[in-house]
Formats: structure tokens, sequence, C-alpha cells
């Protein structure tokens, strides 16, 4: 048994004609437009994130060419108004909220369970139409004039100033919502249903702890958002009067409802990344992750303490003195659950046996970027400094750090470690490599000296700003270029590997988990018979479990 | 000092050092721990690097001590960085009771400034050295947000609302003044200067300025041009409730309940009198929804608390209501 | 090994509703209708944010909440109410008649719930042209006069939202009533199959359940 990591590749018996690969069975446009396949429906959406984070990247690149000069010279602010809000909003409703879901999530957790497909995989496909279609809606905006509302849609600027076309990319957030929504019912179902024989809640991969606590959020969250941008959007159209102040309604009230969602909304992006983290960790240290059930519970507590934070993003805001305390005790407990992910991932390394790998690479990257991105998380839950630091780049830097550093990271970590599986095909190691530590220098070039402006005082979503936050800024605009190679370099390289790359064994990593058992790339019905599970995840040292497992017990 | 690299903002007030102090307390426990735990990874990175492809290392299931204590630990510190910022937000928060009151009214892309005295400013703010100033804010049309950050404040303007901050400053400058909540396309142009002057300065430039009537004058003129007077009568003999002595105390309403008359409560009486009927009078009066500015309501509003002679001696809890009632929402 | 190779039960059932992920028609009834519940927390949620608004703007303006209140018509309402309970009844007949197997009940008591649904919709039709007709639609032209003119608009947003969300969650019922009355019109429901009666069962009395919650929150209370 102890053989099996030393040639991991050959270990795993291949049965000959276990179905063809979920790739070519089918051929065709309409078989993929048309597919129920949970792996398909995962490239479907993988497609499509990738375009939408292009997009997303592009007026990236313009605000910070903007921001180069302090004088607001190369757009006008109207245009930079525009060109931050579809950032804002294409990057968080259309990239970071459904990334790790909707594609490894889509594409493992059948797997990771031992099912043949999702729970309802007509729902699958629904959703991926749906997120379509939103996207569609917020194309449309864009095109017919652009918003300028910024991603938060406050009111009464979007439901009564904004002359812009706020009323479609508002539906536009509106419909992806469903797609959200509709992929965390899936996964719930999958999880409490679909399990394979032997496959007890304890013993599922982190991945899918993430994932469950994830569409939580999905379920219990979405929704009230759903609802408050659809009520912007009435205003705006019948003049109906929810939140205007001139009929005696509340601007603020659409603040506690946007952020009743948008926060826990920051945990749908990062516990994904987490759960891919503590893949990472545990195969590239080949060895159990350390308290399994903290990590795995303490995704659960995010996800549940989420909801009870949403105050802190209205401390300035006119909330009264005690909300703002009691938010702000809230918003430190929240805090200690992703510490002690940190510390449990930190100790999993402790005498482990550690390769380098790219996904390895970006598990480091993660820590470091989370590392910062969670402590600076701090500084905002303390009213006193948050007063201060409110809407400016401090905010800026900080949840960047979180929704695109963190989660970013792990997806693209995801992606290496897991593209063996979804192709077929090896990427190639070394750029994988370069790109990790593009990513995370450039990363940190472009936003650390966003903490620094922000602090002295820099508003965020200014066009022009006073010349002594230029320097902040240019080193910023600098960083932006690294990570931009950084975040190109995978989306050249794995298209080329797709074509070129080396052909991928069923477990080229030596990893431990059910997806590592079937072929790459899997058939389509992934099992040809439904496995039944005997151990605990990351069983990488069989027989000392078993003599631990004794002790455990006793 | 413009041209070196600046890492920490001027400081100009007492509220400041707290401030301060928290996000220092904050920064060292943050860089220990960043510290800490990348040198933790670092170490056992390249100390537990996989030596030969076959190797398996023993499983480690976990550790209940360990998981308390780095449960534990980082749960007090959350805690005493709590406590540090929130009493320091709390001496923030509550103005002295004799602060100076300057009222502030955001409007698409400008701050307007009114002194009590009638000096009025846009975008530039006159404060004098070492004495609380009060700021009683609104807006006209969005959301904007009144941020200096010399003086690490910072409060939302929301409009059919007051809310208030004040600091006291303990610098002689020009200090940036910033609107910190995105409020269309001008957002970014919506920025002034706050001037602290010594006090003998800070008189000579109030005299100095072009003045006219001040604010308490301008909102008796208002009050007889609107005709307000002819029904609340100083001698509480005309149909609506008298005025003389309300602010700040306890009106009672029909229906039993009863509210502090504070700016809030006033600017609603004004603007939609229905709302809140004074326990005994009809409801009769008409809105002047539309017939009077945000500026001329502060300067009603200013008038009414001069007829009241409790004002000058309380005057602290009544601007802290209007956070307070909405704010539950 | 992680796994081992269970024996197959590759004797899939032979219904032809059976779909493949699934290892039995027990375990496709089970986590369908459980998915059904899941939606229908998220309904809770998506409702809620509305109730939410609604209780939170009643606390702030009691007054002008019961003044416009006046405005809607209560016997209609009643009358309404009546209906739906009776297209309860007649959805939980179709699903008795579903678990039975018998495709003929189950397409009389859909047609019959549809039928009762629709009297619904046509009565809050004549609500809604009555709101029209006397300006309280909110907006430029609202006009319902007296002291809380304003803050009555509220109330009417709120009115609309939430009847019209109602509303337009029947209309999709509606739908999906046809839908199922064509499946049972075609001898679909069995007694191993009948989980998409259920589940459509589901989420009709969900929708009257709000209802039960919206009448007495927008006409009764004043």
């Amino acid at each position: 048994m102890s053989a099996t990591l030393t040639h991991p590749v050959d270990q795993v018996p291949m049965p000959e004609n276990q179905g063809e690969s979920y790739l070519t069975k089918g051929k065709g446009v309409m078989s993929w437009l048309l597919t129920k396949d949970h792996k398909r429906i995962a490239l479907l959406y993988l497609m499509s994130i990738t375009a939408m984070s292009l997009l997303g990247g592009f007026f990236a690149a313009l605000i910070r060419l903007e921001l180069i000069t302090p004088g607001g010279d190369l757009l006008s602010a109207e245009s930079y108004n525009k060109a931050f809000t579809m950032h804002g909003v294409i990057m968080v409703f259309f990239v970071l909220i459904p990334a790790t879901p909707a594609v490894l999530g889509n594409f493992l957790l059948p797997i990771m369970i031992g099912a043949r497909d999702l729970a309802l995989p007509r729902i699958n496909l629904l959703s991926w139409y749906i997120f379509i279609i939103g996207a569609a809606f917020t194309l449309y905006s864009m095109i017919s004039g652009g918003v300028d509302t910024g991603w938060t849609f406050y009111t009464p600027y979007s439901s009564t100033y904004a002359n812009s076309a706020v009323i479609t990319a508002a539906l536009g957030a509106f419909i992806s919502g469903f797609s959200s929504i509709l992929t965390g019912l899936n996964f719930i179902v999958t999880v409490h249903k679909m399990r394979a024989p032997g496959l007890t809640w304890f013993r599922l991969p982190l991945f899918v702890w993430g994932n469950y606590a994830t569409a939580l959020v999905q379920i219990l969250g979405t929704p009230v958002v759903a609802m408050t941008i659809l009520l912007v959007a009435m205003e705006r159209l019948f003049g109906f009067s929810f939140f205007n102040p001139n009929t005696g309604g509340d601007p603020i009230l659409f603040q506690h409802m946007f952020w009743f969602y948008s926060h826990p909304a920051v945990y749908l992006m990062i516990l994904p990344a987490m759960g891919v983290i503590s893949e990472l960790v545990t195969c590239f240290s080949r060895k159990r992750v350390f308290g399994y059930s903290f990590i795995a519970l303490s995704s659960v507590a995010i996800a549940v303490f989420g909801f009870l934070v949403w105050g802190h993003h209205l401390f300035v805001s006119g909330q009264s003195v005690y909300g703002g305390m009691v938010f702000s005790v809230l918003t430190f407990i929240v805090a200690i659950p992703s510490a002690v992910k940190v510390f449990n991932w930190t100790a999993t390394l402790y005498k482990g046996s550690i390769s380098y790998e790219a996904p390895m690479l970006y598990a480091f990257g993660f820590f470091g970027l989370f590392l910062i991105g969670g402590l600076t998380g701090l500084f905002c839950a303390n009213v006193a400094v948050d007063v201060h630091i409110h809407d400016t780049y401090f905010i800026v830097a900080h949840f960047h750090y979180i929704m695109v550093g963190g989660a970013i990271m792990g997806y693209l970590g995801g992606m290496h470690f897991w593209w063996p599986k979804i192709t077929g095909r090896m990427y190639p190691e070394t750029a994988g490599r370069i790109s990790a530590i593009f990513v995370f220098l450039g990363f940190n070039l472009t936003f650390f000296p966003q903490f620094l402006a922000g602090y002295l005082g820099m508003p965020r979503r200014y066009h022009a700003y006073p010349e002594e936050f230029q320097i902040w800024n240019i080193m910023s605009s600098a960083g932006a270029v690294v990570l931009a190679i950084g975040y190109t370099l995978p989306m050249i390289y794995f298209t080329w590997s797709i074509f070129a790359g080396k052909k991928a064994p069923a477990n080229p990593w030596g990893a431990k988990g059910l997806e590592w058992t079937i072929p790459s790339p899997p058939p389509m019905e992934n099992f040809e018979t439904i496995p039944v599970v005997t151990e605990e995840a990351y069983a990488y040292a069989p027989e000392e479990d078993e003599e631990h497992e004794v002790n455990h017990h006793v | 000092m413009a041209n070196e690299l600046q890492l920490f903002p001027e400081s100009a007030s007492i509220g400041a050092a707290g401030v301060d102090a928290n996000y220092l307390y904050i920064l060292g426990v943050s860089v220990f721990f960043a510290v800490g735990i990348s040198l933790a990874i670092f170490y056992f990175a390249l100390r537990y690097r996989r030596k030969s492809p076959g190797e398996i290392p023993k499983p480690i299931h976990g550790s209940l001590a360990l998981e308390l204590t780095w449960t534990i630990i980082p749960f007090l510190l959350a805690m005493s960085m709590f406590v540090g910022g929130t009493v320091v937000f709390f001496r923030n928060y509550h103005a002295p009771a004799n602060a100076m009151e300057l009222f502030i009214v955001g409007k698409q892309w400008m701050w307007k400034i009114q002194h009590p005295n009638g000096v009025r400013e846009i975008n530039e703010m006159h404060v004098p050295l070492n004495r609380p100033v009060k700021l009683i804010m609104t807006t006209e049309d969005v959301i904007h947000s009144y941020f200096i950050p010399a003086f690490r404040i910072k409060r939302d303007v929301v409009p059919g609302q007051y809310t208030t901050m004040w600091f006291q400053a303990n610098k002689v400058g020009k200090y940036h003044l910033f609107c910190a909540e995105y409020c269309g396309t001008q957002h970014s142009g919506m920025i002034g200067w706050v001037h602290v002057m010594e006090e003998a300065d800070y008189e000579a430039w109030l005299s100095g300025s072009i003045r006219g009537e001040t604010m308490q004058q301008a909102g008796e003129r208002l009050f007889n041009r609107l005709g307000c007077a002819t029904c609340h009568k100083a001698d509480n003999s005309g149909r609506g409730p008298t005025l003389v002595d309300v602010f700040g105390r306890a009106v009672k309403l029909q229906g039993g309940t009863a509210v502090v008359a504070d700016e809030a409560y006033i600017r609603e009486s004004v603007l939609k009198p229905a709302s809140k009927i004074v326990s005994g009078y009809a409801v009769e009066m008409p809105t002047f929804q539309g017939q009077i500015s945000e500026e001329g309501l502060l300067q009603v509003i200013s008038y009414i608390k001069s007829l009241s002679k409790s004002v000058q001696a309380a005057d602290a809890p009544a601007s802290e209501a209007p956070a307070g009632k909405k704010g539950g929402n | 090994m992680s796994s081992q190779a269970l024996e197959q039960s590759s004797a899939h059932p032979a219904n032809p509703n059976f779909q493949h992920q699934y290892e039995d028609l027990q375990q496709q009834y089970s986590s369908t209708t459980f998915g059904m519940w899941v939606f229908l927390v998220q309904e809770i949620l998506f409702f809620g944010s509305l109730f939410c608004a609604y209780a939170v703007y009643r606390s702030m303006y009691p007054e002008a909440y019961s003044a416009a209140s006046h405005h809607l018509n209560v016997a209609l309402g009643t009358f309404n109410t009546v209906v739906l309970i009776g297209s309860s009844l007649t959805m939980a007949l179709a699903v008795r008649c579903a678990q039975l197997g018998r495709n003929k009940g189950v397409f009389g008591y859909l047609l019959a719930t549809f039928m009762l649904g629709n009297v619904f919709l046509g009565v809050k039709v004549v609500e809604y042209s009555d709101k029209f007709k006397h300006h309280l639609v909110p907006g430029p032209n609202f006009a319902m006069g007296g002291p809380y003119n304003e803050q009555a608009q509220i109330y009417f947003s709120m009115y609309f939202a939430m009847t019209g969300l109602h509303a337009l969650h029947m209309i999709i019922g509606a739908g999906l009533l046809i839908f199922f009355m064509w499946k049972a019109y075609n001898n679909t429901y069995s007694t191993d199959f009948y989980g998409p009666i259920e589940n459509m069962g589901l989420y009709w009395h969900f929708v009257d359940i709000v209802w039960i919650f919206l009448f007495p929150m927008l006409y009764l209370i004043h």
C-alpha cells in the first residue's frame, strides 16, 4: 500500500475501456450547449468567466492608467466613474462570486463525493444560462451608455440622481444572483443526498466543506440583495418610492439590505478558495491536514457569523453608536475562524514532505495575501480606525487582498492542480511557477501602496486626486503591469497545453481523493461503479492512520 | 513636506491621537503575526522539503490544546482591539456641551458651510484652534461624506437627516477636506480646505469677512416671511404651539408618545407637519417642502434654538437623536 | 486504496422518468424534494427582505400606513383569500391522486387549481386597475390626499412590490400547472413516481402562505 506514493501514476488501476472521456463523448456545439454533464457545464462557466474577467481587467487597466497622474487627464470624470463601476460589477458578480464554485466546484464536487453528476443537472445547466442572460444585461448596459453608480448602487444616487443605464445593470446583477442561488441549491442537495456509501460528513474533502459553506451563503444571502437591487430598479422604472428621502424613505435602509448580502458575499468568494488551499497544502505536504474538523467547521462558522457583521459598512453612515459597537465586536469575532484556518494550514506543513509545484506556490502566495488581507481587516473592524479609513484606499486595498488576492490565488492554484484532471494534459511546470511568482509580487506591488495612500486619507472612487498621493499611485499602476502579466500567462500556457501539453496520468500529484482514482479526463459518468469509501480524507499513510484511529477511539 | 515620502498623515486634532494609537497597536499585533506565521511557513517549507520521491511523513491528526490556544489568544487580542477602538469611538462621537456649532450642507458637488454669525463659505472651513467645534450636517441631494483626514473623522451626510460630528483642532494649518462617499460625476472635485487659525486670527477673519445677518437673524426673517409667526406665537395664543423654550425639551404628541425637540424633529415638522402632531392641536399646518432650502431650514432651527434658554446650557443630547433614531433601521 | 468497487446495481429502475445520476428512484425522490425545500428557504429570504422593509417603514410611519391601508378593498381581499385556500385544497387533492397513481384525478384537480389561481389573478387585476383609477399608484400622479400623502407612497410601493411579486409567483405557478397537467394527461405519474406533483404542491402552498401573511399585513391591520 505504501508503495502507492512511490509510483503514484502506475499504482492507480486504469481499467481499459472505462468509457469515453467527457470531452469527446458527444460532438458538436449543441452537445455542449445542451449538456447536462457537470464537467461540461464547468467548462462553459470557465470560458464565460474568463471572458468576463478579461473585460473586468480591461476596466481595471483603464483605472490604473488614469490614476498615474493626479490631474485626471486620460478619461473624463464621467468615463472614469463608469470604468470603476463596470470593473466592480463585472468582477464581483460575474467573476469572483462564480469563479471557484461554478468552475472547480461544479467539476469536482460530484466526483469528490463519488457521484455521477450533481443531483439536479438540468438546474445546473439552467444556472449557466441565467448567468449568460445576466451577463448580457450587464454588457448591454455597458454599450448603451454605461453605469456610473459604483457596484454598490447606493441610493438615492442610483435611484434618483444617476443619469446612466442603471436599470439594465441592476437587472444584470439581479439575474446573475439567481444563477448563484441555483448553483448553491444544487451543491447543498448533492452533498446531502449523493455521497457515496461510507463517505460520512467528516470524511469529506475540505474543498467540499468549503463549497457547502459557500452554498449556504448563496441560499441565505443572495435573495436579499436580489430583492434590494430589484427595488432600486423598480424605483427608477416606475417611480415607486422605497428609499427616496423625498417621500420619507430611508436611503440607509438600502445600505443595510445591500450589505446583509454583500458582506457575506466576500466569504462566498473566499470560502471555496480556502477549500482549494486545504487540498493543495495536504497534497504537497503529503500529509493529513492538521485539525480537519476545525478547518471544516470554521468554514461553517465563517458562513454563519458572516451574516451578523454587515453593519460594519455603516460605521460612518448615521447608524447608532451602539449599533457600531455591536457590529464591531461581531466583526472581530468573525476574524477568529479565519485565523484558526491559517494556523492549521501552517501546522499541516510541520514535519510534512513538501514539494514546490506551481499549485503549492499559489498556496504559499495565498497565505501571504490572505494574511495581509485578513490582518488589515482588524483595522476595519476597529470603529475608531474605521471612521478614518472608511471609503479610502485602505479599504480598497483590504478587500482586494481578500476578494482578489486570496480568492484568485486559490482559484488559480486549484486550476493548476486540477488542470490535468480537467483536460487530461499537463500545463508547463516552469511557466506555472513563474506566473505564481509574478502574481504574488505584482499583487503586493499593486495593492500594498494603497494601504499607505488610504491611511494618508486618499478617498476611493476619485478621478483626480491631490498630488501628494501620486507616488503611491505610480507604484500601484506599475505593480498592475506585473500582475497583469501574472494573470495572463496561465491563459496562454493553459490554452497551449490543451493542444501540446504532455498527456496527464490519472494521478499526477500522488494525491488522495476520489477524483484521482478515475482517468484524466474523466469519463462521462465519472465512475463505472460507485465507490465505497472506507477511510478518512487525506490518508496518505494508511497504516499509521489505523493505529491512530485505534488510539483515538479507545 | 509634500515632496518627501510620507507614511503617516498629519495629525491636527485631539481626537487623532486615539485613532493613531489604535492603528499602531493593531499594526504591531499584525506585524507580529504576519512575520511569525511567514517565518514558520518558510522554515517548515525548507526544513521539511521533500527529500526523496517516496517519502511519506507521519500523519498528525491535530491537537485540541493547540487549537484552543490559537483560538483563545487571537480572540483575547481581538477583544482588546475592540475595547480600544470603542473607547476612542465613543469619546470622538460625543461632542462636549460647549462646542461651537457649524452647519454643513452638501450638494452635488460642493460643501456649503455656515457660521452662526452668518458668515458663509464654500469648500473652505475656517475654525479656531483649541475650541471644540460641532458640525451639524445634511445634504440637498445624494449621500456625501464629510472627511477631514488630519482630524481622523468622517461622517456621511444623509438626505432627510441630520448627522453630527465634532473635533477640536490642536495645530494651526491648512488641511484637506474630502467628500468620501461617491456622489456622482464630480465626486473627486467635491474637495476643499479646513483652515485652523489662532483664536485671534479667527476672530479677525470672522469680522473681516463679509457678513450680513447672523443665522439666527436670517432664521427669524424666514420665520416671519413664511408666516410661521402668525400661528406659532410667543405667548402660545396662536393656532399652533408656541416655540419658545421648546428646543431640547420633550414634546407630548397625539397618541400619548413624546419626542425630544431636536434638529431632526423641527425639520420634519416643517417639511411633513402631519407626521408628528403636538397633543392638543389639529393637523392644520401646510407643508413647507419646496419653499425652504436646507440652509434656510438650518437658519430657522438656529432661530428656534435661540428661543430656548436651556439650549446654551445643554446642547449635546439633542443632536445625537437623529442618528440614534434612524440608525435602528 | 480509498475506494473499492461496489457491486454495481446495474439494474437501473425501468421507470422512464428515472434520471441516470441517481442510484434508485428513492434517492431521486428524496433529492428533488430536498431541493424544493432548499428552494423555498431561498424564497422565504426573497420575500423576507420585503417584509423587513415593510416592517421598518411601518414602525417609522404607522399613521401613514393606517391611512393608506384604508384604501384597499377588504372584501376583494377576503374573497381572494378564500379562493386561494380553496386552490390549496385542490392542489393537496392532486398530490393525493398522484401518490395513488390516478392521473385523471391529478389532471382534474390541477385544472381546478389552475382555474382558482386565475380567479385570484383576475380579482388582482380589478384591484390594480382600481388603484390606477384613484391615483394610488406611487409616482408623479400619486394623489391619495390627506396629511400623509408622501409617506403613503411608501406604503403603496410596498403594496405593489409585495402583491406584484406574489402575483408573479402565481403566474409562474400557473404555467407550471399547465405543464404538469400535460404530464398527467400522458399518464406520467404512478405509485413509485409522484415527486414532481408533490414539489408543485409545496411551491403552490408556499405561495398561498405568503398571501396568508400579506392579506392581514396590507388589508387588515390599520
